[in-house]
């Protein structure tokens, strides 16, 4: 019973996991660039929660719905005015201006907020701490299942999006090749800062579920990057139900790791991750060229 | 303003009764160093069935690319309906009415032939064809249609290539070596397919290695050497032997 709990527990930290690493499978997929400031933005969507649910008193559930709008528009002026502007000079110029935005990041938000560790925690109510008692050794958090949820309906309704819409063909058709896109009519550029926008506000959503799970402070990104870059990886670049399953395996990696010592959590997770990167699926990675 | 009335002389050789719809103007493209369309200007009437023949490395893909918004111009003007589209990126040159077909045909591989043509007709201007209309024109298509373009034929994914472009209701076609790379038979095809289209009076600019494919089916010819247009004229009144001469580049 106790290694039905560390997988669950494991599925749901996972779920988290795969919520961070949403948008940078999705940016991968549509303009084959890794954004090293992905980490970054989600804390930025922590602060504003935090800011918004405590000036304005209401739960950071409601602050959320006011946060990702804003969030949208941020990541679709974030392509304009220097993603967009960096992926004309080749592969290696977005790299760079997003680990440099990233270092620009946090230094901002240690300048405005302090490097004091917060959380959301206790501000978000019981669902935070409630949860379903199965038996004495398994224990279920409302939390953990609502954020497995919304993580199922944010990769799922996006796989979805670019299966079935307009939108998501153009985005797909980008993706695939940018120059013969503009030929059918469409406004490449447009769609990359669409993708952009998305990306950005689903890194809000999995920084807010971040600070209300546990803590955030401003360097807290760079971490979650690393794990959101795992998922990526061992999901397979460019497939969404594949980064929800890699979100999954680097949680329940993780939780049985640390099952078996503290200090393995997240070295177990690593080791997981090295393993697909040495298996032959793992050298197939550089050579996936298409982003659904 | 780079005036009708220049004196290109027979390059601007337009039907005075049919509205010129492209006008280009000595327009220079290059590949970094390399100076691949030197001076050309053309004018293209509505209705005009072009064929743009010439020998490898002539400039015939990067002119029609420039044409299509892919490829910047270095110098020149190109005026499409009236417009100066010079400064026009592709995808508002194709919801001016220009599409090209590219070389390879660069379907999306991973789309069904369902959805390339469907995202091609996201912005499509008003007019004849819809999804439905282009898999009537090629039949071949309609039982393919939820296949994904990298497991069709070569004939099969040109037909996709065309219809694609067609989905965007343009007025003018530009179609790249469209037989290149295909079976013979598959070539047959897609030049049965180009000869209904062009029944239908669409303006059409072709380029094609072989020239009894090209001249059969175009009524006028212009030939393109190292760049630059060393002979122009109505299909009928040119011998195949002066079109390999320019061609070839001989009698300079």
């Amino acid at each position: 019973m106790i290694w039905a709990s560390v997988v669950i527990q494991g599925v749901l930290l996972g779920a988290v996991y795969a919520l961070f690493a949403c948008g940078l499978s999705l940016m991968f997929g549509v303009m084959r660039i890794i954004n090293l400031a992905h980490g970054d933005i989600a804390v930025i969507g922590s602060y504003l929660v935090w800011v918004v649910a405590t000036r304005a008193h209401v739960s950071p559930f409601v602050a959320l719905v006011a946060v990702l709008p804003v969030m949208l528009v941020v990541g679709y002026a974030l392509h304009v005015a220097l993603i967009g502007r960096s992926l004309r000079g080749g592969p290696l110029v977005p790299l760079l201006t997003t680990f440099g935005l990233a270092i620009v990041i946090q230094n901002a938000l240690q300048q405005v907020f302090s490097p004091d560790v917060r959380s959301l925690g206790s501000a978000a109510g019981a669902i935070a701490t409630a949860s379903w008692r199965i038996s004495d050794a398994l224990a279920i958090s409302w939390f953990g299942i609502l954020v497995l949820a919304v993580a199922v309906l944010v990769l799922g309704g996006l796989d979805l999006f670019l299966r079935r819409t307009g939108l998501g063909r153009e985005m797909r058709a980008t993706a695939q090749d940018p120059d013969a896109a503009q030929l059918v009519g469409i406004d490449a550029r447009a769609v990359y800062a669409r993708a952009t926008a998305i990306a950005v506000a689903t890194a809000a959503l999995a920084g807010a579920f971040l600070a209300i799970r546990s803590t955030f402070e401003p360097s807290s990104g760079p971490t979650q990057l690393i794990f959101a870059f795992e998922a990526v990886v061992i999901g397979g670049f460019g497939s969404l139900w594949g980064t929800l399953f890699g979100g999954i395996v680097l949680g329940i990696a993780q939780t049985i790791g640390g099952h078996i010592d503290p200090q393995y959590s997240i070295l177990a997770g690593h080791l997981v991750f090295l393993v697909v990167l040495a298996s032959p699926r793992g050298r197939q990675l550089a050579a996936r060229s298409t982003a659904t | 303003m780079t005036g009708d009335a220049s004196p290109v002389g027979r390059a601007r050789r337009a039907d005075p009764v049919r509205p010129t719809l492209l006008s280009v103007d000595g327009l220079d493209a290059h590949h970094g160093l390399l100076h691949a369309v030197r001076g050309v200007s053309l004018a293209i009437a509505e209705g005009d069935k072009l064929a743009l023949v010439g020998a490898n490395g002539a400039g015939k893909t990067t002119l029609l690319r420039t044409l299509a918004g892919a490829h910047p111009a270095s110098r020149g003007t190109i005026r499409f309906d009236g417009v100066d589209v010079t400064a026009l990126p592709a995808h508002r040159r194709v919801a001016l009415g220009i599409a090209l077909v590219p070389e390879g045909r660069r379907l999306f591989p991973d789309m069904t032939v369902a959805e390339n043509l469907m995202v091609a007709g996201r912005h499509r201007r008003p007019g004849p064809w819809t999804l439905d209309s282009v898999l009537d024109a090629f039949p071949l298509l309609r039982p393919l249609r939820h296949r994904r373009c990298a497991a069709l034929s070569g004939g099969e994914q040109q037909a996709t290539a065309i219809g694609r472009a067609l989905m965007t209701n343009p007025r003018l076609i530009l179609l790249d070596e469209v037989s290149l790379g295909l079976a013979p038979l598959a070539v047959d095809a897609v030049y049965e397919s180009l000869a209904r289209l062009i029944a239908t009076g669409a303006t059409v600019v072709l380029v094609e290695q072989d020239l009894g494919r090209g001249l059969g089916i175009a009524d006028r010819v212009v030939c393109l050497l190292e760049g630059r247009v060393v002979l122009e004229g109505a299909a009928a009144e040119l011998t195949r032997e002066r079109v390999t001469e320019a061609y070839f580049g001989l009698g300079r």
